[in-house]
Parts: structure tokens; C-alpha cells; sequence
């Protein structure tokens, strides 16, 4: 039986019009429609491309809800092996439409995703993390160009085969860390590389810095003695006996523990699990990672208006900040709902 | 300063009757082992077991490992003010046992102790997999303070290799090579035209348990310092911490420190290789603060061209290394990192805890976080009962049958930041 | 985790040793702790003296969450 692939297109490569009919709702049609048609013939017989689905980019971010949904049920009907949408070559709003789009098949229906961009495209610094984004020129006039590297990569997605590195396969960097054994160890190629940046030739990083993004700050608090504060710690503060395994380092868990009546935090009830740093003082003393006893004399003394009852713990060394940034997402909500309305976060 | 390294290379490890070397199989007397050992009270028991590359066999929880080296000629003794007493090392000539390590190994003391298999999977990503391993499973006595115990652990490691390395004096090496570092005008003076090249050896610092030893000081209590490259070939460091299995540089990595290596190899050739600045990785921001500058300064202050930085551990240890990026480039130095990533097990976080904008070249020594599975093996020196709690580990990781699945950063020196191995990581 | 606290509306003050990391990653407002193995306090100089550290620390915690900031700001006494 041939591979299965669902092509999504806007309305422009679906021959429906320009920018006049940008606003057409999603419609499917069987088989292949404009661009399908050279991937389907560099394809061949063993994979078909069942239906193409066409949308109008100005529909589809207008109303990117109900969009998804619409495109989604039809998807589902065709089951894919392979769902392909653009390439959307330059055109922005079509590329955010193909990595929305691509985005949501690969995490509802679980289904491999594959789109195209020119690397100036919006959409490709939004979704070329979340899915293979091939390098296309930044017209349609390159399309014959990236058919071989679609047909490839198809290919591969549709039977479970290995994808190799962006230069190798020709799409764009993910930004995932992937090892490999090099042909020098690290201090050869560290002494080969400074000694080009000492005379000033060209000289490559296998790790360009990061850019971390920012968030801007809340407003200030008007008056403490009215709020209700909740702890949060990258410290390793956890219960004796750490009941939920919360890693010492290179976290994946996180816990939030009742401290409901204490008016400190008793080494006989708490311990850190932290790799990162000695333990033997806060294993004595806890509180100089959760200041539980000066909170609750606060609280006492009317400082603080309230403290939440309950902390919040993970092991800060190692851990990523895709991992920090979902364990802060999930437990934000449960601050919200309780009424928290500022937070003292501390780190070791 | 010059230091003839004569390298004796071993291939095989045998149990025998008199410890010595006969031909290139190193023969080990196990009872003078276990006697050594035990001359420690703070032992209740002792076993001495061999490991050999390709054997179905799996070391954990390994704290360090230790290549045997003598002293042949001139001043002081291996591992000066550790073992042998406080002397200035790295003149005359050294001997070494390549090929064979004594692994310290033993219930944890922390959740900083690795893994080392000698086959399958794993083998690939430990350079002590390929050597032939003298175990020395210690077990305390009952009530032992942790810091005690890991010293006396420690100790008994760097005292078995002495002894080891002892059976190397009157062999005839199979390999001499020669190094020399003059005094700093003399040596700039020697290639004039040549880069001046230093060598930034950021230590591990950071109270994990115990630290680094320079000639028996904790690496905390020093400040940065100047260092010629052979006095670490003779043992002038020593590995105490506990960090990271993967990040750990055993006190074999500091005797056999790759940058100073490949340094040496291209030195007057295009490089004039100065000298080495050691430095620390603090627990307090003043104390990081101080410790770069004076890194910057002494960069400076050498007349170095570029320099080569290398740290070990990760999370905050990032930022001394970022701090010591800064300042001496700011010093006009130009600086190339080494070191390993942590994006995290799908890859797809930053690698780093700190950055700067200076830090435009560096080399990586592989992601820690990417996962492995260790098939069972049919022998275990030490025990796996710390297997979920050892760093890379995690709680139901491993099955009935001993074998499991975890990160990386498991295995002793895996990614070791210092540019050791072969393992790197690139964006995909 | 700072940013993600940040991001639903709830101000949070950071207290840790190594700044530098804290404004990599983003925190707005910052207080500088004493150090990695014991933040908020000092053990080597007695129960009462940490404690008294560690209020010190917490009170200067809440004058930040009490000061509007407009970008990332290190409290630094």
C-alpha cells in the first residue's frame, strides 16, 4: 500500500485568487492541486497524496480557532502517514497559517509534519523548533529547487527514518542539541579555532549564545501587609524521604508541599535533594532556602498580610529552561486560582 | 621548568604474586592492595577486582579514578602534599603506568558518583571503559561521616596508585616525551613571533562534599595563581569533589589534562604555549567576582595573545566561566571556551545557565541530559542500589535485571569539560 | 520559572547568590543572597545572628515587590 500524505495550500497556490479571496473558508479537494503536483511525481507510485486542503491566509488568522478545528476534521478523515502544508516560500501570513497548522496535526493527531519557509519568513522563527521547516529560495520561483529535499524528507517522515543535521538534509536549525562523536576532541579544535580568532581570521562556535527573552515586570505591590505570599524554590526543598522522586539535578519533577502550621521548617520534617551545591547547612536548616520561620512571624506581626499554605520545589542545577518554563506555567495557574498575589522565589 | 613523561604502555592487568611490570601486563600483588587499604581504620572491609575493556561488566558508584605514576628523578613525589610531602613537582622525570587506573568505588556519599561500563552502549562514552581498571571497593565503617569517608576514599585511591606506579621506576619506557616551559621573558623570548597561548583551568570549588587539591590546599582557599603545565602531570592536582559523574575531571584527567597536551603538540610550532592560570569556582558572587578579575589580570599581565578556558560542573560553575570570558577579553585577550551542554533531554533548551556576548567561541563536549539505555552485564563491581539516585538517574529508572535507562551525565566523565573526549553536540 | 510567575500577572522577587544567572535568565527584581550553600542566612555565625540575616533579607524582598521597576533591577541594600 502507498504512504498516505494530506498537503495543505493557500488560496493563492489553489488557484482560487490573490489577496481578493484571502478571506475563502478551509475546503478540501481529493487528490493534488498546484504544487502537489511536482511532489507528487518526484514521489512516485509508493506514496499518494490523497487531498489537498485549501485556505485563505486571511482567513485562517483571522479566526485561527475555529480554522484548526475545521482543517483538523479533515485531516483526521484521510489519516496521513505525512501531512505537508506550503512552502510558503516568503509569504508571511501563509507561513504562521502552515506552522499553525503543522503544529496542531503534529500534536493532536500525532501525525509527522513537514513545511517549507524562506528563513526570513515570520513564521520560521516561530514554529522551526517545533517541526522540520525546510529552506526554500524566497519565491515560488524556487520551488523546483526544494522538491528533491520535500520528496526526501517525506520519505523518511513517512517510513520512521533517521533525519540527519539541517546542513545534510536542508532544512532549517531546530535549535536541538544533538551529539555526535567529532573527528577531534574538543581541546584540538578549541587551540585550531583561537588560534584563527587570535589572527583575526574567521573562526567557528559549535554553540552560538542564546537569546533568553524577557518579560516585563508586574507592577508593584501597594501595600504587603494585604497580600497573600507564596514561596517558590529552585533550592531542592522537599519533604523527608523526597515522596516524589524530585531529581538532584537535571529536574523533571517539581513538588508543592503543605507547610500548614509550622512556624518553621523543621530539618526532622525537610531535606534538599539539590546536586548542585553542600547540603550540610540547609540540611540543619532549611529555612535559609525557605524562610518559613521569619514569613510566619511576619504573617503574626501583620508585616505580611498572608502565606500561602503550601511551597513550591524543584532542584534548580541542570535543569532546562524548557522544563523550568513548563513546571512555572503549570503552577502559575494554581497561584492564580489561589489567591496568590506575589511570590518570593528563591535559588541556592 | 622540564619534565620527561615516560610512558610505560599497559595491556593487560593480572592478579599476582609480587606487584611489578612484565612486559606490558601489570602484575598486582592483591593482598599489598587490601593490606594498604585497610591501614585506614576507617574501613571495615576491602576488595580489589579487576576490569577489563569488553568484559560484560559494569563499575558503580565510582568517585575517581587514578593513573599510576613514579617519580624517577628529580624533586618531590607524585601527588605533592597529598601522598608525597609539599615539594615543588614537574622537573626530571616522571613515569606512567598508560593504559591501566585504579577506580575508587563505593556506597555514595552524595548522588555524584558514576557509572563505568566496559562494554556495550555506555563504552563509547567513557574514555575508563578502554583501560584496564584496578577496583578498590571500599566500605566504611558503620556511623562514618560522610567527609571522612569520602577522604578516606579518596586517599585510598591515590595511595594504591602510588604504589602501583612504583612498579615503573626501573622499566624502560616505551615512549619518552619531553616537555619544557621556560620562566615567562625566556620563554616569550624563545618564539618571538609566535601567538602566546595560556591555559585557563577553572577548578571545582564549590564545597561538593570535599573540592580540588593544589599541592594538598582546597581549591577554594587559593586565588587564581600562575602554574607551569608539568607540574600537574606530576600529580600537583588532585580530584576531591563530588560533582557531576559526567563532569567529574578525575585526578587521571588532571594528570593527563588534554588542552596542556595539545598545546604541547603544537607548541613552537604556531603557538608559544606561556603557562597555565588556575583559578576556582565559588559559592559567593564576591568571591567569583575577585577570582575572574584576577584571572583577567594575570592573562594581562603575561602578555597572552589568546587563552583556553575549560570549567568543570555546570549551573552556576557557567557563570565563573562566563565572568572569566568577559573580563579577559575585555583585557584584549582573545578567549575559546570548552565546555559540555545541558539543553535538557529533548535537546531543545539552552545549553547554558549564563551567557555573555564575548563568549563567541566555544567548543562543546556534548550534551549531558540525552538519554542511554545500559543493558544488564553479567558482573557488577560496587552495587546498583543507587542507581535512581545517582545524578542522571531517576526514581523506577532501573529493571529487575539491572539494566536502565538514563542520562549521560551518569557515566564518570562523559562529558567532561575539558575538551577529553571526542563527544560534541551540534544543532539539529 | 520567574518569567512564567511573571507572565500571569503575579510579581515575584528573586533572591539568589548568583545574579549574573538571574538577569540571563530574565528575573526583574532581584536580591542578592549570601551565598549558594546558605541564601537567606549565615550558619558559620550562630542560630540568632542567621535568622537575623535572613529577616533582613526577607524585609528587603518585600520593599522590592513594593517598588515599581521598569526593567531588571538588582536590589542591592
Amino acid at each position: 500500500m502507498s504512504k498516505r500524505i494530506v498537503h495543505y495550500i493557500n488560496q493563492f497556490f489553489g488557484g482560487i485568487g490573490g489577496e481578493e479571496k484571502a478571506d475563502v473558508r478551509p475546503e478540501m479537494r481529493e487528490g493534488v492541486v498546484g504544487p502537489g503536483a511536482s511532489l507528487a511525481q518526484a514521489l512516485g507510485e509508493d506514496y499518494e497524496i490523497v487531498a489537498t486542503i485549501i485556505c485563505g491566509d486571511n482567513y485562517f488568522g483571522e479566526n485561527i480557532d475555529e480554522a484548526v478545528a475545521e482543517i483538523m476534521e479533515m485531516v483526521k478523515k484521510y489519516e496521513p502517514d505525512v501531512f505537508v502544508a506550503g512552502p510558503a516560500f516568503n509569504a508571511g501570513r501563509y507561513g504562521v497559517a502552515c506552522g499553525t497548522i503543522a503544529k496542531a496535526v503534529a500534536e493532536q493527531l500525532e501525525i509527522p509534519v513537514l513545511t517549507g519557509m524562506y528563513e526570513e519568513n515570520p513564521g520560521a522563527d516561530m514554529f522551526r523548533k517545533d517541526m522540520l521547516v525546510v529552506a526554500t529560495p524566497n519565491s515560488a520561483a524556487g520551488m523546483r529547487k526544494v522538491v528533491p529535499v520535500f520528496t526526501t524528507l517525506i520519505k523518511k517522515l513517512a517510513n520512521g527514518e533517521e533525519i540527519l543535521g539541517p546542513a545534510e538534509e536542508g532544512y532549517l536549525e531546530r535549535g536541538i542539541r544533538v551529539n555526535y562523536f567529532a573527528e577531534e576532541r574538543a581541546s584540538t579544535r578549541a587551540i585550531e579555532q583561537l588560534l584563527r580568532k587570535v589572527k583575526g581570521e574567521e573562526y567557528h562556535t559549535d554553540y552560538p549564545m542564546p537569546v533568553f527573552d524577557r518579560v516585563d515586570p508586574c507592577g508593584a505591590v501597594t501595600d504587603v501587609s494585604k497580600i497573600k505570599i507564596a514561596i517558590v524554590t529552585s533550592g531542592g526543598i522537599v519533604p523527608q524521604g523526597n515522596p516524589d522522586h524530585i531529581e538532584s539535578s537535571s529536574a523533571t519533577r517539581y513538588g508543592i508541599y503543605d507547610i500548614t502550621g509550622m512556624d518553621t521548617m523543621s530539618p526532622e520534617d525537610f531535606m534538599t535533594v539539590h546536586g548542585g551545591y553542600d547540603r550540610q547547612f540547609v540540611l540543619q536548616d532549611p529555612n535559609l532556602v525557605i524562610p518559613l520561620d521569619v514569613l510566619r512571624e511576619m504573617e503574626k506581626e501583620g508585616r505580611i498580610g498572608e502565606l500561602a499554605n503550601y511551597f513550591v520545589t524543584t532542584t534548580g542545577t541542570g535543569t532546562s529552561t524548557g522544563n523550568a518554563k513548563a513546571f512555572g506555567e503549570e503552577f502559575s495557574k494554581k497561584l492564580l486560582a489561589d489567591g496568590v498575589d506575589a511570590v518570593i522565589l528563591t535559588s541556592t | 621548568m622540564k619534565l620527561e613523561l615516560g610512558k610505560i604502555f599497559i595491556k593487560d592487568l593480572q592478579f599476582g604474586g609480587e606487584t611489578r611490570v612484565d612486559g606490558s601486563t601489570l602484575i598486582v600483588c592483591k593482598e599489598d592492595v587490601e593490606k594498604l587499604v585497610m591501614e585506614d581504620e576507617r574501613f571495615l572491609k576491602v576488595s580489589v577486582e579487576i576490569a577489563k575493556p569488553g568484559e560484560s561488566t559494569r563499575i558503580t558508584p565510582v568517585k575517581d579514578v587514578i593513573e599510576p605514576r613514579v617519580k624517577v628523578s628529580g624533586n618531590g613525589g607524585i601527588f605533592p602534599g597529598v601522598i608525597s610531602k609539599v615539594d615543588e613537582v614537574g622537573q626530571g622525570r616522571t613515569h606512567a603506568l598508560v593504559g591501566a587506573n585504579v577506580v575508587t568505588v563505593g556506597r555514595i556519599v552524595g548522588f555524584q558518583e558514576g557509572v563505568i561500563d566496559m562494554s556495550g552502549p555506555a563504552a563509547a562514552y567513557c574514555p575508563f571503559s578502554k583501560t584496564f581498571n584496578l577496583c578498590v571497593v571500599v566500605e566504611p565503617r558503620e556511623g562514618l561521616e560522610t567527609h571522612a569517608y569520602e577522604e578516606a576514599a579518596r586517599l585510598a585511591g591515590l595511595k594504591v596508585a602510588t604504589y602501583l606506579g612504583k612498579a615503573g621506576r626501573e622499566v624502560e619506557p616505551d615512549e619518552v616525551a619531553v616537555y619544557e616551559t621556560k620562566p615567562l621573558l625566556e620563554q616569550v623570548a624563545l618564539y618571538p613571533e609566535l601567538p602566546r597561548i595560556g591555559y585557563v583551568h577553572m577548578l571545582q570549588s564549590q564545597g561538593l562534599l570535599h573540592d580540588t587539591y593544589y599541592y594538598g590546599v582546597d581549591a577554594k582557599k587559593f586565588i587564581p595563581t600562575f602554574m607551569y603545565p608539568q607540574e600537574i602531570m606530576d600529580g600537583a592536582i588532585v580530584s576531591g569533589n563530588c560533582v557531576a559523574p559526567c563532569d567529574k575531571v578525575t585526578t587521571f584527567h588532571h594528570l593527563n589534562n588534554p588542552v596542556i597536551e595539545d598545546l604541547f603538540k603544537r607548541h613552537g610550532k604556531d603557538l608559544n604555549f606561556i603557562g597555565v592560570i588556575l583559578t576556582n569556582e565559588n559559592v559567593f558572587l564576591a568571591d567569583k567576582e575577585r577570582c575572574s578579575d584576577m584571572t583577567a589580570k594575570l592573562a594581562e599581565f603575561m602578555g597572552l595573545d589568546g587563552v583556553i578556558i575549560t570549567e568543570e560542573g555546570y549551573g552556576n560553575p557557567d557563570t565563573d566561566l562566563m565572568m572569566n570570558c568577559r573580563k579577559i577579553t575585555r583585557h584584549g585577550v582573545k578567549v575559546a571556551l570548552i565546555t559540555d551542554e545541558f539543553p535538557g533531554k529533548d535537546g531543545k533548551s539552552q545549553s547554558l545557565a549564563d551567557s555573555v556576548p564575548e563568549a563567541d567561541l566555544l567548543l562543546s563536549c556534548g550534551q549531558g541530559n540525552a538519554m542511554l539505555h545500559f543493558p544488564a552485564m553479567d558482573r557488577v563491581i560496587g552495587m546498583l542500589d543507587y542507581i535512581e539516585s545517582q545524578i542522571g538517574g531517576s526514581a523506577g529508572c532501573i529493571a529487575e535485571d539491572g539494566s536502565f535507562d538514563a542520562e549521560l551525565q551518569i557515566i564518570i566523565a562523559s562529558t567532561i569539560a575539558n575538551g577529553y573526549n571526542h563527544l560534541a553536540a551540534k544543532g539539529y | 520559572m520567574v518569567k512564567e510567575i511573571e507572565r500571569v500577572g503575579i510579581p515575584v522577587v528573586h533572591m539568589c547568590t548568583v545574579v549574573p544567572i538571574s538577569l540571563t535568565i530574565g528575573a526583574n527584581r532581584i536580591i542578592p543572597a549570601v551565598g549558594i550553600p546558605y541564601p537567606l542566612g549565615d550558619p558559620t555565625l550562630g542560630e540568632v545572628e542567621s535568622k537575623k540575616i535572613r529577616r533582613n533579607l526577607v524585609e528587603r524582598a518585600l520593599k522590592a515587590l513594593e517598588t515599581p521597576v521598569s526593567g531588571q533591577t538588582v536590589f542591592e541594600d
